[in-house]
């Protein structure tokens, strides 16, 4: 579904991805773990066609097509949702309008029929009991005075309603108490589906207790310098990044120092 | 005071791309130019102007007078030029005072089928079967009314609702009464030549203890080349009456620049209530800033019973120049003036708007709540003035002064005035100036809401509090409104 080669990107003249490479199948959930400053946001950031992420090298083909010529709304159309590690308030705006807003704007795109507010408030209701949010959320602005874990849950509750076929999840699971890391996890576990994939940004092997991935990779200084199935997880868990980056042969010096 | 003029090096901000903006350009559809026989008189201006106006409408003697008092008192005055405003100098003898469609009809059915249309085609259709439900329209094209609907329903009500050339001959002790009460015709310039000039606009009238039983609207277009409109509305609730009045605008495209001097007036008695909403959408100019309308307009309330209430709402997105400010005066006992405003400027517009609240009376309270947009290369500013005065005991007010910056070559400015002389009033302001920022646009499109319908949302969210005032139905007409003003905006 997702194949990122030798992708390189630029953020402020600066390069933060060095060569990443990284194959994504549908049905697949991949953990990524790295260092403060490693890259990791930027690479979701690249993915989801943020301005001034510029990418110099390298390639990445979604569904056979070449993401990195489509437009942000575009690639949200294709199927591509990024959860944001933080995600951004839009006062005034009401969060059930706005969601409403962008999955007809994501329908179009794709020729399927708008959905009217009878058929919307529906399919809120129906993801709301599967997520457990409470909808007093859905009538203030969006994100607008939410906790940090409100926003986060928002998130999680976006993802449901828009089905994307590709979710990145920036350290969605950061902030959370542990009810709402469990709600968090349980909404993920109920998407999961041989369809769809996930790309899951996390600090915390705690995440991977409840949502358990297929593979775990650990970013550091622009690429992935290491891949292993849950117990890479458990041993950075253990012994932090330190030994990662210089015991791998293929690594250059400079993987991992970067912060 | 608090003015920010937008800063250019904050290079992350929206750009202004050019090229897209221009290939978006700015549609404004309400830009056609009706073909319909007129009448007029030639550009120019002096006594016997006046009183070929006068004539046309078959005043009375007072009326005349009253014009020519105002006449000359405006050649006294000096040309204002106090607004934060570039104008170029206005010629007053090259501008036509009166034109009309040759045809005057006597009801709605007379009515010329081109001006039907016009209406039709401005969504305000004239015929009552087609009507907008619960709303009557009075309709100004150029200097006349050419037509008001749902007149029985509110006469029956006890509703008097006409145009103001028509109230001057049936309701002429109500009109000599209230006429020039609240805006003397020595107030200000624009004031003074309203006066003197003024052709038509609506009178409304509320006898005691009635609610009109439906929004009533006004809507004015102007047609006619080198024509100026200088409406003048007068709205009078008498006792514990309430109305609710809307009304809109809109004017060809055209290269020259065209003027529009209105004066409003609104008259509430005890315990009265008047709500008046506009959305102003006179041509804008191009986005050369070429053509475009000067909107300069006096609007003043009298709250001149106790526990009476007045709120100006307003949508200001056309007109090349707006120097409007919305006034209470807050005369009787608790009585509460509101104003609310959104002003959107784009490409070279300039607008100068805000309100004036005077409270003079005891207990007295009012609200301010300004929103202005800016995009392009225009610039908005918000000029209030709050004066406590010494007998108003125990007064409040409470502004608040919102600027959004879309694209880094334009400037939003705010000059908050106050003048309080009684120390048991309190007055407390409260201001901010944001911008759309990359992270709201990102988050809208991450989630595959195309940039311009991003742009809309982030300004609708940032307006609600203002368009929450409007009624039901011209809510969601100011905000397409905006949407239409701001397209081309982000590139
Ligand atoms: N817009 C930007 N402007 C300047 N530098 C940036 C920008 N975005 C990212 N960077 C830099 O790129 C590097 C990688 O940042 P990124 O946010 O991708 O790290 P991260 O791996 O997500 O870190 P964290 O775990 O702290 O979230 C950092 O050094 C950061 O300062
Ligand atoms: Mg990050």
């Amino acid at each position: 579904m997702l194949k990122i080669e030798n992708l390189h990107a630029r953020v402020e003249g600066k390069e933060i991805l060095k060569g990443l490479s990284l194959e994504v199948n549908a049905g697949e959930v991949h953990a990524i773990m790295g260092p403060n400053g490693a890259g990791k946001s930027t690479l979701g950031n690249v993915l989801s066609g943020r301005d001034g992420y510029e990418v110099t090298a390298g390639s990445v083909t979604y569904n056979g097509i070449d993401l990195l010529a489509l437009a942000p709304e575009a690639r949200a159309a294709a199927g591509v949702f990024l959860a944001f590690q933080y995600p951004v308030e839009i006062p005034g705006v009401n969060n059930t309008y706005f969601l409403r807003a962008a999955l007809n704007a994501q329908r179009k795109v794709r020729g399927e029929k708008e959905l009217d507010s009878m058929q919307f408030l529906k399919l809120v209701r129906e993801k709301l009991k599967v997520m457990q949010i409470s909808d007093e959320l859905l009538h203030r602005a969006v994100n607008e005075g939410f906790s940090g874990g409100e926003k986060k849950r928002n998130e999680i509750f976006q993802m449901a309603v828009l089905e994307p076929q590709l979710a990145i999840l920036d350290e969605t699971d950061s902030g959370l108490d542990i009810d709402a890391l469990k709600q968090v996890a349980q909404g993920v576990n109920t998407l999961r589906s041989p369809e769809r994939a996930f790309l899951m940004i996390t600090h915390y092997q705690r995440l991977l207790d409840y949502v358990v991935p297929d593979f775990v990779h650990v970013l550091a200084g622009g690429r992935i310098v290491e891949s292993g199935d849950r117990s890479l997880a458990l041993k950075l868990e253990a012994h932090g990044y330190a030994g990662i980056g210089a015991s791998h042969p293929a690594v250059p010096h400079q993987a991992g120092a970067q912060a | 005071m608090n003015s920010m003029i937008n800063d250019s090096s904050s290079a992350t901000a929206l750009r202004d791309n050019a090229d897209v903006a221009e290939a978006l350009g700015r549609s404004y559809s309400a830009g056609f130019i009706t073909e319909i026989e007129m009448t007029g008189l030639p550009p120019g201006l002096d006594e016997g102007t006046i009183r070929a106006i006068s004539a046309v409408k078959h005043e009375p003697e007072w009326m005349t007078e009253w014009r020519l008092q105002a006449y000359r008192h405006w050649l006294t005055m000096p040309k204002p030029d106090w607004a934060k405003l570039n104008i170029d100098p206005i010629d007053y003898q090259a501008i036509s005072y009166y034109a009309a469609p040759k045809k005057q009809p006597k009801s709605l059915d007379e009515v010329d089928p081109a001006l039907l249309e016009t209406y039709e085609k401005l969504g305000v259709p004239l015929h009552e079967r087609a009507a907008l439900a619960g709303v009557a329209v009075d309709a100004v094209f150029d200097s006349v009314s050419v037509g008001t609907t749902f007149r029985k329903q509110l006469a029956d009500a006890g509703v008097l609702f006409c145009s103001m050339s028509e109230a001057i001959r049936e309701y002429p002790e109500i009109v000599q009464k209230y006429l020039g009460s609240v805006v003397p015709t020595g107030d200000n310039f624009f004031a003074a030549l309203n006066s003197a000039v003024f052709s038509d606009g609506s009178f409304v009238f509320i006898p005691k203890g009635v609610r009109c039983p439906m929004e009533l609207s006004t809507y004015f277009r102007i047609n006619a080349q080198n024509t100026g409109q200088f409406e003048r509305t007068l709205i009078v609730a008498e006792e514990r009456a309430h109305v609710s009045y809307l009304e809109g605008c809109t004017a060809p495209k055209r290269d020259e620049n065209q003027l529009h001097a209105a004066v409003v007036e609104l008259v509430a008695l005890e315990g009265a209530q008047i709500k008046y909403s506009t959305v102003q959408n006179w041509y804008p100019g191009d986005e050369n800033g070429v053509g475009g309308i000067y909107n300069f307009v006096t609007k003043r309330g009298d709250c001149r019973g106790d526990d009476s209430k007045i709120c100006w709402t307003q949508v200001e997105t056309g007109s090349a120049i707006t120097w409007k400010y919305p006034s209470v005066v807050l005369r009787g006992d608790r009585s509460v003036g509101e104003f609310y405003s959104v002003a959107l400027t784009h490409h070279f517009q300039q607008a100068d708007t805000g309100t004036k609240m005077i409270h003079i009376g005891k207990h007295t309270k009012s609200k301010i709540v300004s929103k202005g947009i800016s995009a392009g290369r225009s610039s908005n500013s918000y000029r209030g003035l709050v004066k406590m005065e010494k007998g108003a005991e125990g007064a409040r007010n409470y502004t608040q002064c919102d600027s959004l910056l879309i694209g880094k070559q334009c400037g939003a400015h705010t000059f908050p005035y106050m003048e309080v002389k009684n120390p048991t009033a309190i007055v407390e302001h409260e201001a901010t100036t944001s911008k759309i920022s990359d992270d709201q646009m990102f988050y809208c499109r991450a989630r595959g809401i195309p940039e311009e319908d991003a742009v809309s949302m982030i300004v609708d969210g940032f307006c609600k509090q203002v368009f929450r005032e409007l009624p039901m139905e011209f809510a969601v007409e100011a905000k397409k409104l905006l949407e239409v003003s701001l397209e081309g905006a982000v590139g």
